[in-house]
């Protein structure tokens, strides 16, 4: 093959992907993590400062929260999360990223704290692990430890009703199927 | 009545590219002087005719012609005249149409100043930019006319992007597009050259001032964006190895890259078929840049309209103009070029090692930015490719690309030694590890060793440049030729920019910390005092403005305003960071949230050299265009390289300067 048409290759290959790329939407962020088991991270709890890790919640479902006090849009959820706290008993744990303990703690006494277990992540490493894009992003994990969905940005009042609630709501009837 | 003006006016434009595109070249290949003399006059109604076209675009802005749905949708009457006139360009179906005019105006400038071509390498070249514009006339005619009319005409415009209310915005389109589109030219030139299958050296020279020119304008546009995000943002970056951004860096990169291949081309009569390529590639990347930004199949901060119907047709213009000009040097690539003998220790050498390493940084910066949608094509995950790519991969490229820059100045073409490499460089790299070693050890707060390293490289390319410029290959000091004086200034603008970036990355603070009023924080010797927020109200927008004091070492160094604005046609608030700059550092201060009736998060931070980063690049387009106000017929001294003389075909038009020079 001659060599002044290694471009033109490079080129149509270039294009082929660009053409396959306009018929995808860049706007669906699926996170890879979908079905996958929960990663695990070692990461110490914010007041107690003892060491927590996702392994100790096996058989139970439970909802990781990523949040952090410099991050705007994690206020207008956080409202949103502390109602759904009270009404429901589901185990939120807050990863809270690239913060400091002190600001932290002041966000959750001035906010309410919507929490059981507050952890913090200040260098972000779990951050990386988990494949966080920006926060908030919140994941639900069921009883095995597989994660089932993943939230991209702020809690909405719709998308609590439409997508977290009713996954919840099949958590426990495959719980029920689980015992049988 | 006038956009139906303008818009006859563009087809008419698009009439003359038709003729532009097709007479020229028939009369090239038919021999036919009529119609090779055709290009000229068709190039310029062309050009008369799209800035008419644009002119009562802009005057459907001015006067509130809200019936244009292209106005409708980025103005309204409370916009302030000069926003209004920018707001023509604020948008897509707008902007495209100033990169025609600025398309029409290059090729005019082709056209008029092109005497050292012959007639039909001009021709040729006039009918390729014809094409290259008929192409864009039809995607502006076809997908996005900006003279469309409403059926129900609004009482009041929605207003441009606050965002783009900026005077910054307002001039940083027009000089990026000067920049991308000057591109064309060098294209054009290229594949009239392959055409011709013949590439005279004193061609290059001539290509290489139109490329020096889309380069420094490329340069500004892009400081420009940078400067304009870092002030108007809110979050203090100056760059975010964004797709949008990248799409400018791409063809910066080759651009410089194909300045020196030319200038080597123009000296040495080699390279050729590498140049050509480079000159391809530019363009094609610029297209690509506009088809990535255009076509929304990547997501960007910057968040233009995008549809698919317009990916289509960029991608299929991309592929018939750069598949076909790539096929065309396949063919014929091979007939210009020519092999001339050089040693590894040569001008040559190191000219070609820094074009490999920038063509290298292209594809790594490309490759970073097409790398989500590749893998989303193959169906494997979604995903972003961040900062912390770009600058892990790009440092290492930098560093060797720094070092052959010195070596480049003061090597010789040809044949060089590196003993005689030693003695005249033992110098400047003696006060640049000087420099790198003592600045982070005395002057700076903490010792680090990228910083010595960013130094080192920074200041080895300014001593080698200036000293080059002060002595050149000689014992004695020589007077500078505006082309020495004009390249020596763009590397040590290079340096000065990368000064920047190295301390500004380095040692950069940043707090976002809760202010009650009167309180205070300090960061270094500067203490911040937040003295409350007022609101106020201003032409379009309604602004809670921020005041902070701050001290420097106790006494009151300056007052600053950031402001959190919210327009009247839109519901997102905007800040507007308040700003102390001075040379050696900037204060920067945001306003965040509101937190109690007294008390704002407010960010603050401190940016040592961060000006240097802007000040670097106007240093670099401010060389580029000195460099080509040097005259190509000055005298010709004959020294160190009597071999490149011989092999030159012309001597007297190809060696216009002096001979120490790239």
């Amino acid at each position: 093959m001659k060599k002044q048409l290694i471009p033109l290759g490079i080129f149509a290959a270039l294009v082929a992907f660009l053409a396959i790329g306009l018929t995808l939407d860049p706007q669906k962020l699926p996170s890879p993590l979908i079905g996958k088991p929960a990663a695990e991270f070692d990461l110490p709890e914010l007041y107690t400062q003892e060491p927590f890790s996702p392994s100790q919640l096996q058989g139970k479902p439970w909802i990781l929260n990523i949040w952090a006090s410099w991050c705007v849009s994690c206020r207008q959820e956080h409202k949103l999360l502390v109602d759904f706290s009270k009404g429901n008993q589901t185990i939120i744990v807050g990863l809270n990223y690239k913060d400091t303990p002190d600001e932290a703690k002041a966000w959750l006494k001035e906010l309410g704290n919507p929490y059981t277990i507050t952890v913090e992540d200040p260098q972000g490493k779990a951050g990386i692990d988990w494949g966080v894009y920006g926060v908030p992003e919140t994941f639900v994990i069921d009883a095995r430890g597989i994660i089932r969905h993943k939230f991209t940005g702020p809690l909405t009042k719709k998308r609590l009703r439409e997508e977290l609630l009713p996954l919840l709501a099949e958590f426990e009837k495959e719980a029920i199927q689980d015992e049988n | 009545m006038i956009p139906e003006i303008g818009h006859f006016s563009l087809i008419v434009a698009l009439s003359f590219a038709f003729v532009l595109a097709t007479l020229p070249l028939i009369g090239v290949y038919k021999n036919n002087p009529a119609f090779i003399r055709l290009a000229k006059p068709a190039a310029f109604g062309q050009f008369a005719f799209m800035a008419f076209s644009f002119a009562c675009l802009i005057y459907a802005f001015t006067v509130n012609d809200f019936s244009v749905k292209y106005v409708a949708a980025n103005s309204n009457t409370q916009l302030p005249m000069i926003f209004k006139v920018s707001a023509t360009w604020g948008a897509h179906e707008g902007s495209l149409l100033l990169w025609a005019l600025i398309l029409a105006l290059w090729t005019l400038a082709a056209g008029f100043f092109s005497q050292s071509l012959p007639e039909n390498l001009r021709a040729t070249l006039l009918s390729i930019l014809g094409m290259v514009s008929i192409g864009f006339t039809f995607f502006i005619l076809l997908t996005s006319n900006p003279f469309e009319r409403l059926m129900e005409i609004p009482q009041e415009g929605r207003s441009l992007n606050p965002l783009l209310q900026d005077i910054g915005l307002a001039i940083h389109p027009p000089m990026l597009y000067v920049g991308y589109v000057g591109m064309a030219v060098a294209f054009a030139f290229a594949v009239a050259v392959l055409l011709r299958g013949e590439f005279k050296m004193a061609w290059a020279d001539w290509a290489r001032r139109f490329t020096v020119v889309a380069w420094a304008f490329l340069t500004l546009g892009i400081a420009l964006g940078s400067w304009w995000a870092y002030y108007e943002l809110g979050w203090g970056g100056w760059w975010f190895w964004d797709p949008v951004e990248n799409a400018s860096l791409l063809p910066w990169i080759i651009a410089t890259a194909l300045i020196h291949s030319l200038g080597v081309t123009a000296k040495r009569g080699i390279f050729q078929s590498w140049t050509i390529l480079l000159a391809i590639l530019a363009f094609a990347l610029s297209l690509l840049g506009t088809f990535l930004v255009r076509s929304g199949v990547l997501t960007s901060v910057h968040a233009f309209t995008s549809d698919p119907s317009r990916g289509v047709f960029i991608l299929v213009f991309l592929v018939i103009v750069v598949g076909v000009s790539l096929w065309i040097y396949s063919i014929k690539a091979h007939e210009i070029t020519k092999q001339k003998r050089f040693t590894f220790i040569s001008k040559e050498s190191f000219l070609l090692l820094n074009n490999v390493i920038l063509v290298a940084m292209m594809a790594t910066v490309l490759l970073g930015t097409i790398y989500p949608l590749i893998l989303d094509a193959l169906g494997l995950a979604k995903l972003s490719v961040g900062a912390p790519y770009f600058n892990t991969v790009m440092l290492p490229l930098t560093i060797p690309l720094a070092i052959m820059m010195g070596l480049g100045f003061f090597s010789q073409w040809i044949e060089d030694k590196p003993k005689r490499l030693l003695e005249k460089l033992w110098l400047p790299l003696f006060a640049s590890l000087l420099v790198a070693f003592l600045v982070p050890l005395l002057l700076l707060p903490e010792f680090s060793g990228l910083a010595v390293l960013g130094l080192f490289m920074s200041s080895w390319i300014a001593f080698t440049a200036l000293f080059w410029l002060l002595k050149g290959n000689h014992a004695k000091l020589v007077k500078p030729s505006m082309q020495n004086l004009g390249s020596s200034l763009a590397h040590i603008g290079f340096a000065v920019t990368l000064t920047g970036i190295t301390i500004t990355s380095l040692y950069s603070i940043e707090k976002d910390v809760r202010l009650d009023l009167g309180e205070r924080y300090q960061i270094n010797e500067y203490e911040f005092e937040f003295k409350g927020v007022s609101q106020k109200e201003v032409d379009n927008y309604l602004a809670s403005e921020g005041l902070i004091v701050v001290y420097q070492n106790g006494t009151e160094l300056t007052r600053l305003y950031p402001e959190k604005r919210m327009y009247l046609s839109q519901t997102m608030p905007m800040t507007e960071a308040g700003i102390d700059a001075q040379l050696s550092r900037d204060l920067f201060v945001a306003l965040g949230e509101r937190l109690t009736d007294t008390a704002w998060a407010v960010r603050l931070q401190y940016k040592p050299f961060v000006r240097w980063i802007w000040l670097g690049s106007i240093l670099m387009a401010l060389g580029g265009l000195i460099a080509i106000t040097q005259r190509r017929h000055a005298k010709v001294k004959v020294s160190q390289a009597p071999k490149a003389k011989s092999d030159n075909s012309n001597p007297a038009k190809t060696s216009g300067q002096g001979v120490a020079q790239a």
